[in-house]
Parts: C-alpha cells; sequence; structure tokens
C-alpha cells in the first residue's frame, strides 16, 4: 500500500510492531482506511486483530511504527485521546458497569457533566433513528449481552466519531438485527464515516466491506477487494489452509431413545423488575441428538440456563429432570454428578476465573464428578493429575497459548472457549448444555467446537445448545425451538425448518405458541 | 494544570510483587528518620535504639516471640478471609472473647487443675473467638449488612463487656478492689518454651503451626481453592457449585477461632490474668501483618515478627529518649500505607495528564465534534 498524504485517507498505519515478551503480535503492520469506507480486518485468533485495535484505540502503545491521522503523525497514549481524535471503538468484551442504568454508563464514558436525563434523549433518539432499540434506563445488569452491545454501539456514537472500531459487532444479534446493523453501518459510510469491521464471518465482510486487510500470525498476509473475492477465497487467506466444513452425521434411531434431558413446566419469575420471567416451558432432549434454542438475546435464555445448570434451584423437582431422575432441587454440583455439564455464555469471570491458570479452571468444574482422580485425601488437590488433564484438553481441542499453563484471561477468546468446551467434553458428559458455544470466535475454532458437539450427541448424549448464530445452529441441530419473551416454542425438525420459519419465531410472530408445547406435554 | 491518573499495568512485574514489602519497609525507615529528625533526635541513635537494641539479646527474643505469636496467629486466619474477598476487621474482638471464654474455666471453677485445663482453655478460646465471628457473618449472610462495619462495631462491644466483667461479677474479690480476676492456678498457664532463657511461651509455637496449617489450606486443598475462586470470581464460584454464604461463615469461624486461640494464649501465658485491657491493638495491627506479609502464611510469619518489633521499639524509644511509644502506631501507619502504596504501583502507574497537551491534541482535528458532544 502506498503512503500518500493526499488526504482522502483518514488513518493510516505503517510498520506498526508490537512485542510481548517473546511473541511479535504485530510484525510491521499496515493498514489504510480511507474516509467514508468499510474496511474488513480478517484473521484467526491469536492473528494480532486485538493487539492491533488496542494499539489504535490507545490501549497498548506500539514497540514501533507510526500512525497518521489525516495525514498528520500521531501518537495515540490513551483511550481518552483516541476519543478526542474521533476514534470511537465497540468491544467485543463490553466495558459497562452492571449496577448502572445504560443511560449512566454512556454518561461516564461522555465525561461531559451534561445531565443524565437529557444523555437518556440523546441516547433514545439515537438508538432509535439508528435501528437500535434500547430503554436508556434498564440496569445493565439486567440486560443481555444483544442489549449491552447496542448501549456500547450507542455510547460510541454519541461522541460523533470518524472512524468506528467494531469488534465482532454481529456475533449477537439475529439475522434481521444484523440486516439493522448493517444498515446503520451503511448509512454512517453515506455520512462519511470510516468503520474498521472486525469479523469472522466472511459472508456480511463480503456483503457490506469496501476493501478488506488480512492478518496472519501478526503479519499481514493481504490486502482485498471481498466483493472480488469468494468465503472460501477469504477464509484460505485467513486460516492459511481451508476451514474443514461440519459434518453432521444422519442421527438414527432418536425419536425412540431415551430423553437424557427433560424440562417440564419450568417456570420462573423475574429475579429483578428487569429480567425475563420464564412462563412454562417443556422440552426433551433425547440421547444422540443435538436440540437448538434460538431467540433473540435477552429472551430467557440466561434465566433458562441458570435454572437448567442448577445455578438458581426450582421449587418443583420435578421440572428439570436428568437421565431420568427429578433434578430441579438439586445444586449445579448435583447435577454435574447425575452426569449434566454446563457451558456458560460469558467466558471470563463465569466459566472461567480470569486471574486462574487453565489447570486450576479445570478442577472449577470438575472438583466433585471427577473428585477421585483430582482430589486425594483430606481434600488434597493432585495438582499433577490436574496439570495432566488441562494439558490433554489443550490438546484434544487445538487451545493455542502462550506458556505452558497459563492464566484464563491471558488467553484469546476462542482458544479459552475451546478449552471451557474440552473441559466438559474430556468428561463425555451424558448431558450437555451449551449456551453461546462459539460467540466471537474464529472460523476454524467454532468449526472445532461444533464438530465436537455433535460427535458428542452422535455417542449417545443429549446436547442442548443455545445460540444466537442462527448458521450455527442450522449447521448442527437436529432440532430448533425458539425462545421468545420466557417462552419456548416446540422444536422444528430441522428438515422442516427454514430461517425464515424460526425468524418469524423469534420475532414473536406467532402468537400463543407455548399452546403446543402444552398439548404436546 | 496538570492532574494525576492512575493507568492499569498490562503485567505486573513478579519481581517487584516479591520486592514490594521490602521497598516499603524502606520507605518506612527513611520516613521514619525524617519524623525521629523533626523530633530532635539523631535518627540512627534512635534506629538503633528502635530496631536493633530490642532484640540484640536471647530475653529480648523471647519478647519479640511473645508479641509476634498473636499478631501471627490473627493475621494468617484474616489472610484466608480477605483472599475471599471478606472483610473480617473485627479480630480485636473475637481476640477478646477468646480470652474471656477460656478464662471462665480458671475464673469460675478455681479449684479444678489438672492436664485438662489447658487444653479445654484453648478450645473455650476458639470457641469463643469463632463465636463472636460468627455474628458479623449471620448479618451478612441474612440481611446482606457490610461486614466491615459490623465487625468493626462489634470490636468496641467486646472491649466493654471484657471492663464490666473485670471489674464487676469477676473481679478478684481479694484484689484490692484492683479491676482484675484471679491469678490463674499453675496448670491453666500456658507454659513457657524454654523458662531458663526467656517468657516465649508455647503461643509462638502455635503460631508457627497455624502458619504452616494455612498455607497447606490454601495451597493444596480444595477447600483453599474455593477460598480463591470465589475471593477472585464470585460467579464463576457459583459456576463451580461453592456457596458464597457458606464461604462467609467459614471464613469467619476460622479466622474468629484462630483470633480466639490468640486471645486465650496471650491471657494464659503472658499475663496470667483477665484485665481491663489485654491486647495493646493486636487486632488492628494484625491486618497491617496480612497485608506486609502478602496474604500468604509464610510471609505473615515474617511480617508479625517485624510488627512485633515495632511494638518493642516503641517501648525501648519511649524508655531511652523520653519519646511516646505512640511512635509504634506511627510506624505501624506508614508501614501499611507504604505496602499498599507499592501494590498499587505494581498494578498501576502513574500519569501526569497535562490539560493542555489534551487540548492540542483535541485541537488537530476534532474541534467540531468536541463541541457538538458538549
Amino acid at each position: 500500500m502506498s503512503a500518500d498524504h493526499d488526504g482522502a485517507n483518514l488513518l493510516e498505519v505503517r510498520g506498526l510492531t508490537k512485542i510481548f515478551g517473546t511473541l511479535t503480535a504485530c510484525d510491521h503492520i499496515d493498514l489504510n482506511i480511507a474516509k467514508g469506507e468499510i474496511h474488513a480486518l480478517l484473521g484467526e485468533n491469536g492473528a494480532g486483530k486485538s493487539t492491533l485495535v488496542k494499539m489504535l484505540f490507545g490501549s497498548l502503545e506500539p514497540n514501533s511504527g507510526e500512525i497518521f491521522w489525516n495525514g498528520e503523525a500521531v501518537r495515540i497514549t490513551s483511550p481518552g485521546m483516541a476519543k478526542k481524535l474521533g476514534i470511537g471503538m465497540v468491544f467485543q468484551h463490553f466495558s459497562l458497569f452492571e449496577a448502572l442504568t445504560a443511560a449512566e454508563n454512556i454518561a461516564l464514558s461522555l465525561d461531559d457533566g451534561s445531565p443524565i436525563s437529557s444523555i437518556a434523549a440523546k441516547a433514545r433518539a439515537l438508538s432509535f433513528s439508528y435501528g437500535l432499540p434500547l430503554d436508556p434506563d434498564s440496569l445493565v445488569g439486567d440486560l443481555s449481552v444483544g442489549e449491552r452491545q447496542r448501549i456500547e454501539i450507542i455510547r460510541c456514537l454519541l461522541q460523533t466519531p470518524q472512524l468506528i472500531i467494531l469488534d465482532e459487532p454481529t456475533s449477537v444479534l439475529t439475522p434481521q438485527e444484523a440486516d439493522k446493523l448493517f444498515e446503520t453501518l451503511e448509512r454512517l459510510r453515506s455520512e462519511g464515516k470510516s468503520i474498521l469491521y472486525i469479523s469472522h464471518r466472511l459472508e456480511e465482510v463480503k456483503r457490506i466491506c469496501d476493501r478488506a486487510t488480512v492478518l496472519r500470525h501478526g503479519k499481514v498476509v493481504g490486502h482485498c477487494n471481498p466483493r472480488e473475492e469468494t468465503a472460501s477465497s477469504l477464509a484460505r487467506m485467513m486460516v492459511g489452509n481451508e476451514v474443514k466444513a461440519v459434518v453432521r452425521a444422519p442421527a438414527e434411531g432418536i425419536e425412540t431413545a431415551a430423553p437424557l434431558l427433560e424440562i417440564r413446566a419450568l417456570s420462573r419469575k423475574p429475579a429483578t423488575p428487569f429480567s425475563i420471567p420464564l412462563k412454562n416451558i417443556n422440552l426433551n432432549v433425547r440421547a444422540g441428538e443435538v436440540i437448538g434454542i434460538a431467540g433473540v438475546a435477552g429472551n430467557g435464555q440466561g434465566e433458562f440456563f441458570e435454572s437448567v445448570s442448577g445455578e438458581v434451584l426450582q421449587q418443583d423437582a420435578a421440572s428439570v429432570r436428568i437421565r431420568g431422575k427429578d433434578a430441579g432441587a438439586l445444586s449445579i454440583t448435583g447435577r454435574r454428578l447425575m452426569g449434566a455439564a454446563f457451558v456458560p455464555e460469558e467466558r471470563l469471570g463465569h466459566g472461567a476465573a480470569p486471574r486462574m491458570k487453565l489447570s486450576e479452571n479445570l478442577l472449577l468444574s470438575r472438583h466433585a464428578t471427577d473428585g477421585k482422580v483430582f482430589v486425594g485425601t483430606g481434600g488434597a488437590v493432585k495438582s499433577a493429575a490436574v496439570y495432566a488433564a488441562a494439558q490433554r484438553i489443550i490438546v484434544a481441542m487445538d487451545v493455542r497459548k502462550s506458556a505452558p499453563d497459563p492464566e484464563a484471561a491471558a488467553l484469546s477468546g476462542g482458544n479459552l472457549q475451546k478449552f471451557i468446551v474440552g473441559r466438559e467434553l474430556d468428561r463425555s458428559p451424558a448431558v450437555m448444555v451449551v449456551n453461546q458455544p462459539t460467540w466471537g470466535v474464529d472460523a476454524g475454532a467454532a468449526a472445532h467446537i461444533r464438530q465436537a458437539l455433535i460427535e458428542l450427541a452422535r455417542s449417545g448424549s443429549a446436547v442442548l445448545v443455545i445460540s444466537q448464530d442462527l448458521d450455527e445452529l442450522f449447521e448442527i441441530s437436529d432440532a430448533i425451538a425458539v425462545m421468545h419473551n420466557g417462552e419456548l416454542s416446540k422444536p422444528l425438525p430441522i428438515a422442516d425448518a427454514t430461517f425464515e420459519k424460526i425468524g418469524l419465531l423469534m420475532g414473536g410472530a406467532e402468537p400463543g405458541h407455548a399452546e403446543h408445547v402444552l398439548e404436546t406435554a | 494544570m496538570m492532574r494525576l491518573e492512575l493507568v492499569k499495568r498490562p503485567q505486573r512485574s513478579m519481581l517487584f510483587s516479591a520486592l514490594s514489602p521490602f521497598i516499603a519497609f524502606a520507605l518506612t525507615i527513611i520516613a521514619g528518620a525524617i519524623l525521629f529528625a523533626l523530633l530532635g533526635v539523631n535518627p540512627l541513635n534512635a534506629f538503633e535504639i528502635y530496631f536493633i537494641e530490642p532484640i540484640s539479646q536471647v530475653w529480648q527474643l523471647h519478647e519479640l516471640a511473645i508479641k509476634a505469636a498473636p499478631l501471627i496467629l490473627i493475621a494468617v486466619g484474616l489472610s484466608v478471609c480477605y483472599k475471599a474477598n471478606i472483610w473480617n476487621i473485627g479480630a480485636e474482638g473475637q481476640f477478646i472473647l477468646g480470652g474471656i471464654f477460656g478464662s471462665a474455666i480458671p475464673v469460675l471453677f478455681p479449684g479444678f487443675e489438672g492436664p485438662l485445663v489447658l487444653p479445654l482453655m484453648l478450645l473455650f478460646g476458639m470457641v469463643g473467638g469463632a463465636a463472636y465471628a460468627a455474628i458479623p457473618a449471620l448479618l451478612k449472610t441474612r440481611f446482606g449488612t457490610n461486614e466491615i462495619l459490623t465487625s468493626l462495631m462489634l470490636v468496641y462491644v467486646a472491649q466493654l463487656f471484657l471492663d464490666w466483667l473485670v471489674r464487676g461479677p469477676w473481679r478478684d474479690p481479694q484484689g484490692h478492689g484492683f479491676p482484675q480476676t484471679i491469678q490463674f492456678n499453675d496448670s491453666a498457664v500456658l507454659p513457657e518454651l524454654m523458662p531458663d532463657a526467656g517468657r516465649a511461651n508455647w503461643g509462638f509455637v502455635f503460631a508457627l503451626i497455624a502458619a504452616v496449617l494455612i498455607w497447606v489450606l490454601m495451597s493444596r486443598l480444595l477447600k483453599g481453592f474455593e477460598v480463591r475462586v470465589l475471593g477472585s470470581s464470585p460467579r464463576a464460584g457459583r459456576f463451580a457449585g461453592f456457596g458464597l454464604n457458606r464461604m462467609v461463615f467459614f471464613a469467619f469461624l476460622l479466622s474468629g477461632a484462630l483470633a480466639g486461640l490468640a486471645g486465650i494464649s496471650e491471657v494464659s501465658g503472658a499475663i496470667g490474668q483477665l484485665q481491663p485491657v489485654i491486647s495493646p491493638g493486636y487486632g488492628f495491627t494484625a491486618i497491617i501483618v496480612a497485608f506486609l506479609g502478602r496474604l500468604n502464611p509464610l510471609g505473615i510469619v515474617a511480617a508479625g515478627l517485624v510488627l512485633a518489633l515495632t511494638y518493642l521499639g516503641g517501648e525501648a524509644v519511649q524508655s531511652a529518649l523520653g519519646i511516646s511509644d505512640k511512635v509504634a502506631r506511627v510506624f505501624q501507619g506508614m508501614l501499611l500505607f507504604f505496602v499498599l502504596g507499592c501494590d498499587t504501583l505494581i498494578h498501576y502507574r502513574i500519569r501526569l495528564v497535562g490539560v493542555a497537551l489534551a487540548n492540542g491534541a483535541a485541537k488537530l482535528n476534532a474541534a467540531p465534534k468536541l463541541k457538538e458532544a458538549r
């Protein structure tokens, strides 16, 4: 790329390098972003995308290299400075205070002392005009991932940036919501704003991005026009070789197999004024099958997961049954001991303790189920056995890391997710419940996780996958049910399911769809 | 206009994490030198009296052990609390209740003698400390109260309760009206380790044993793992199936029991009877010990010895130089201040933000945007 100074480039990056110890995370990166373009940044986990954008946003300082903003050399030393230059960022991991409302969170980042009420009004107006519905007065702690992302986007837009960096923005959206986001992005582009769009979803990159820069192992491997490429040619550039397609072997004899996970008339009152009540949910997951639960973020999936996992107990013990026995009154440990395994939506802080080593995070979910192997007499942890098992999982799931047993927070999102899923698969659980198995995970890692879930089911386990990624659900599910407003539709066998049917259910188009469930119960 | 900002460091330096207590100690010495100089005392002379002389003879080392024992015992218990992100500030009260419970046997049954007396007293002391610590635990788990406030307030209740006991129902009838209980009988007195060399009693051995046991608990046992998980990420702890309420009770009962053991060891070992005041603030100083020892039981043993020395040094400068022994509190306070300061700077770096600079950057091209935003 030529480093021209004709003023058409909003941002120019030349030879940007960041070294962590012995690892060169970014190696002489060149990147130009023109005014009014949507520029894709593609790359696998660990390719250096996050490091690059952190340097652009001022949260990391480069070891060498130059950044030009409107043709002038700048040093971006802090996110505050990036914001002042006109760079806004929507992170994949949100930085919001859960105990504050959406408007209060926005006010904090604006830092200009205007009253909350006027910020809330502005946010509401902006969210409405950009098609990102949001109640500024709701508490962040009660919002779903998708809704939190809207706060981040609106917070970013309120600062009227010239360059907006979006990190995996559609990973939490429905097809319809993603379409709306694309409209928003196209509108921003027509207003002359530039967008740096980080994604692994190649179809959408092809659809909305004008140019793409592909990173691999910290180096730029190419610039291209994604519209002239195919999804597979982009994937090849990104991964360096072909991504294996997920193979879904036909499920045989599912109809007659015993249900290993039964949800019967599960209801739950809202825990807080903002959370979704669960209404009379019924579902059977049989040995050998994968059931997918689709739904727009914030329709009760989180509450449902907590109820099934046992992080929240039920009053009616029969409302959750595992392998034919009542489990509703049992804790998560009790349910694990019955053969169930769980993978929550949030990786850091829920599925894993960020500042603990991977081996310790293995112990986190398996100290009871593998008590004989991992815990000796008198409650002594057998560190060697735990370490060996962690290494086994790391190899089986191809987890990439910089140290033999690093802290969970040191891993990229996709690699940590591979470990968290692998930690449960390693037990060969009879029942596996996964919430958002591949959120923010790159194509290669996602395919690996999905294939592993299918294989677990085909080996005789019942697998329940809650996901907002419809492509994923169609790829791996034998039947798809839809959660809307705390109710669950009857599962549609995959042969009958279409994007349109599922999309309509996700929008709540079928009034009283819970009645169908009642008939089968 | 300049302002200071704390910026989180991407990586913590392992070297400085290890060095932090030593740096803090060095800074305390420097600040102390300034303090002594301002008081008109030659700092070198003062430091010799403060830090060297109190430990230059064997019997003085015994005195050091007597002061260090309760600090270590309490601090290792507190380290478990603080690792679990549970803030027991009331060890002083648990120490006093341990002393009272344990003393109940020799005070109420002065005729009861034999080898059973002492173990029973120690057990009672632990029960007393744990029971008193259970109050803030119960309040926290049942009503969501802040344990910092409740545990701290209960300290004053304990102090006044002890004062009332020794002036009222438990006062020695033959004590000429002095506010104290009878002297404990011989079998109720914690024996000295080496009576020929000095006064140090078995309390110091209890402290070392407790430190080793808590170290094993925290680094080798599943329960210690539970403490660390719940302390660092409670939601992951819940996912692991660990109960936060159970942990609140575990941490409070354990630290309370150890504080109680320290209390009865002090009363039956170093004092030999109950008095209106049985602690020079061990329960509070132990908080400093816990942090100076980096919440690591073995580090706490070292930190306990250092803080014990500040007590002895305070007494020494009072008698030799006529400086108030409150100087010990000043040293303890400075040490805590510098430890916390060093720890903060390991996690964060200070950055001077010049407002002029920031404005300049903004003027580059964001001027219209800023107007809009404001």
